[in-house]
């Protein structure tokens, strides 16, 4: 066992360098010369991808007057960034802060669960033969294909039948499932866990469990990480399931209460609150751009490469 | 309450394929569901409002907060739960799933009254006839009651009305010397003096939207849809229909109508520096210009809406009432709670919050008559709107399914207005969707 720590002890220190800088000192010195053309392009698509970012922290900055009544793309008028960040938090009683808490909670248990599982049976699917396993191969491919949304309603009248509908578990438990992940984990554990690290584990008497958390989910860690991210930024970002489940605003995650306060403005006698649902919008996206730069230097793949010696 | 949600078209997409995995539920076959009387006396109803009970109530209006609180002020023994399923079209894709479901579905739920034939014909909500509102008829204007009572049942109590109006630019008006008009003619020269004058500036703004045009066949003194039972026929080609889409023709192909969808940011926009100098839309819009355009204070005014003839005729637009489904096991106190919300207390509270009301003794005060609008630049704003409601024009059935013939509108008229071409089209392939899917649906659909 000393051996298998030691071989795991230079990915780990691998992987708190930052990934972005090794590949880029990697990539200048064979990259082949810039072309123009993709330079433009490039630059277009980031422009495109940032636009509306742009827009949004521009807006979030205005009262909901100066909203309707000045240029969307620069400042203008008084700057109520905090006042709008306040009255967004307290307004309706803090429903933003208690949806906000919903969406954590949805994310850590669903998004969470969701990677443990895919982690769990992408592994096992790579790495042991067992009769079914292209049986099983066809289902998750199959899953992979069909979307989420073609599936919500038949989800609701089972969750119906079984009392779950208006409980956070209506949104936890579908969440739990992604094939895209299992796949995801499945195709990448094949080459990052040599089989041979395996052996050599078992032959020095590790049981398969113990192999699996001391050495397997080192290897997989990026792909983990993956997946991870796939699954929190699809769990934070999940509209259709909740708005179709609950009923009880006190269970709503952000995307439905947000779109709630939005559709406010569109009945008789509503309150227009465009201001907020901005900066709402806004405070909604910062975890998971945080998130996404705090994970993304994991995301690197071949850390296994040179753990073996061949 | 709304009158319509164009700019929501995309939440459409997505809940036109729940509607149509669940509207299955809604075919046609156990209606008229008055058979086990579940009926009950006034005695009996203000018997069960005093012992301790629960209710859930769906609806989205603002005004429904005030109430259920003054509700269980008054009884204090029952517990309302007021909850916010979605605006529109989403609280119906979640009212049909639970109506689907058999389980999960309030006791009392906000509906408008395009919307609710769909309900009243499938059996999801209770014919309040076993219950005594025969009796309220002569509290609510003709239309709205027109409105709730189907097939021979009262499937919901009124709440506010939507009679149209034309709400005008004063301003604007004033600097291009335009009269206000009183036919679609005048209606469209002034379009076109507008836009003349400034590109930027249209007379209104209108990229297709159901709500819009079936009230505006409505006005035209068109019936398009025709509802006995499970018999429904559908027919654009008639005369109101059609006098309405070669008017609007010149309008749309002419580019004098903006292309901005309703109820959007760039709407209230539009709405508040002028650029967009009317709106003919339902009663309840000055609550919304006042919040959401706060900068047109003082310019905007209220007027009859154009007729064809010049003589007045208007249409609802928008506007529901409240209903008790089926699945409720607290029927009497639902009913108790209906008869507070759409009543005279209600009723009161719902209009100092902005609504517009249905109830005649509401409408036909002097109070509420002689209510001179700040924001309308002291104009009493309500005299012009109560006699929109007057003027109504009698007559008008929307479809047992509604709600997802309003959900195709952007596929098929809504080409007719993408690409410039001729709305009588667009209304023609609207009627050949509709009439497919409610063949399919068990509906008998015939087109004259």
């Amino acid at each position: 066992m000393t051996e298998t720590r030691a071989m795991t002890q230079p990915a780990k220190l691998a992987g708190r360098r930052p990934a972005a800088l090794r590949s880029t000192e990697r990539r200048s010195s064979t990259a082949p010369r810039r072309s123009i053309l993709l330079t433009i392009v490039m630059g277009l698509l980031a422009l495109y991808a940032l636009l509306p970012l742009f827009w949004l922290v521009v807006n979030s900055t205005k009262t909901q007057q100066a909203l309707l009544s000045s240029f969307g793309l620069w400042f203008s008028g008084d700057f109520a960034l905090w006042d709008n960040i306040v009255q967004t938090l307290t307004y309706d009683d803090g429903a933003f802060v208690r949806w906000f808490g919903n969406t954590v909670l949805y994310v850590v248990l669903g998004a969470g669960g969701a990677t443990l599982l895919a982690t769990l049976a992408g592994y096992g699917l790579a790495k042991f033969d067992f009769p079914g396993r292209r049986a099983v191969f066809a289902v998750v491919l199959g899953a992979v294909a069909v979307p989420g949304t073609a599936l919500a309603v038949p989800t609701f009248l089972m969750f119906s039948q079984m009392g779950l509908t208006n409980t956070p578990w209506a949104i936890i438990l579908p969440s739990l499932i992604s094939p895209f992940g299992l796949y995801l984990i499945w195709v990448y554990a094949i080459d990052a866990v040599p089989t041979e690290l395996l052996e050599a584990a078992r032959i020095d008497g590790a049981g398969e469990f113990r192999t699996f958390f001391t050495i397997s989910a080192k290897l997989l860690a990026p792909g983990f990480v993956t997946v991870l991210l796939f699954t929190i930024v699809a769990t934070w970002n999940n509209y259709f399931l909740p708005l179709i489940m609950l009923s009880d605003s006190t269970w709503y995650p952000l995307t439905v209460g947000l779109n709630a306060w939005n559709a406010q403005a569109f009945t008789a006698g509503g309150e227009a609150i465009f201001n907020l649902v901005i900066t709402g919008s806004l405070l909604t996206i910062i975890p998971i751009i945080v998130a996404f730069l705090v994970l993304q230097r994991y995301w690197q793949s071949g850390l296994a490469a040179g753990s073996v010696k061949q | 309450m709304t009158a319509h949600r164009s700019t929501r078209r995309w939440v459409g997409l997505a809940t036109a394929a729940a509607l149509t995995a669940t509207l299955a539920a809604c075919a046609p076959g156990a209606q008229q569901g008055s058979g086990d009387a579940t009926g009950a006396t006034a005695e009996e109803i203000a018997a069960a409002l005093q012992e301790e009970s629960s209710i859930t109530v769906w609806g989205w209006a603002p005004q429904l907060e005030p109430i259920v609180e003054a509700f269980e002020e008054k009884y204090p023994q029952i517990d309302v739960k007021l909850e916010n399923v979605g605006t529109g079209n989403d609280h119906y894709t979640k009212l049909q799933n639970a109506i689907k479901a058999g389980t999960g579905a309030p006791d009392v739920a906000q509906v408008e009254y395009y919307a609710l034939p769909q309900f009243a014909l499938s059996d999801a909500f209770v014919d309040l006839t076993d219950f005594g509102a025969g009796e309220l008829e002569d509290d609510y204007t003709a239309s709205t009651w027109g409105s709730v009572a189907i097939g021979g049942g009262i499937y919901a109590l009124p709440q506010d009305s939507g009679p149209m109006a034309m709400f005008y630019r004063a301003d604007v008006f004033e600097r291009h010397g335009i009269e206000v008009p009183t036919t679609w003619d005048e209606y469209i020269a002034a379009a076109e003096k507008i836009h003349a004058a400034d590109p930027n500036a249209y007379i209104t703004n209108d990229i297709g939207d159901a709500g819009f045009t079936t009230s505006m066949i409505w006005q035209a003194g068109g019936q398009p849809y025709r509802v006995d039972g499970e018999n429904v026929t559908i027919d654009f080609a008639d005369e109101g229909s059609t006098k309405w889409a070669d008017t609007w023709n010149r309008l749309v192909q002419n580019d004098l109508v903006a292309p901005v969808p309703s109820w959007s940011d760039e709407w209230f926009q539009a709405l508040g520096d002028g650029s967009i100098a009317t709106l003919v839309i339902g009663a309840w819009m000055p609550a919304n210009l006042e919040s959401g355009a706060p900068d047109g204070a003082g310019e905007w005014r209220v007027a009859p809406m154009p007729s064809y003839d010049g003589s007045p005729a208007a249409a609802e637009n928008g506007g529901g009432g409240d209903a008790v489904l089926q699945q409720s096991e607290n029927k009497l106190v639902a009913y108790g709670f209906l008869e507070f919300l759409n009543g005279p207390e209600g009723a009161a509270i719902h209009a100092a919050n902005g609504g517009f009301p249905s109830t005649l003794a509401d409408l036909e005060s002097d109070e509420f008559l002689g209510y001179e609008s700040e924001y309308f630049g002291g104009q009493q704003i309500n005299e012009v709107l109560v006699q929109a409601a007057k003027d109504v024009v009698p007559g008008w059935q929307y479809l047992p399914f509604q709600t997802y013939a309003n959900s195709i509108f952007g596929d098929t008229v809504g080409q007719a207005y993408a690409s410039k071409g001729d709305l009588n089209e667009g209304l023609a392939a609207w009627q050949e969707a509709s009439t497919d899917y409610g063949n399919e649906q068990g509906f008998t659909v015939e087109n004259d």
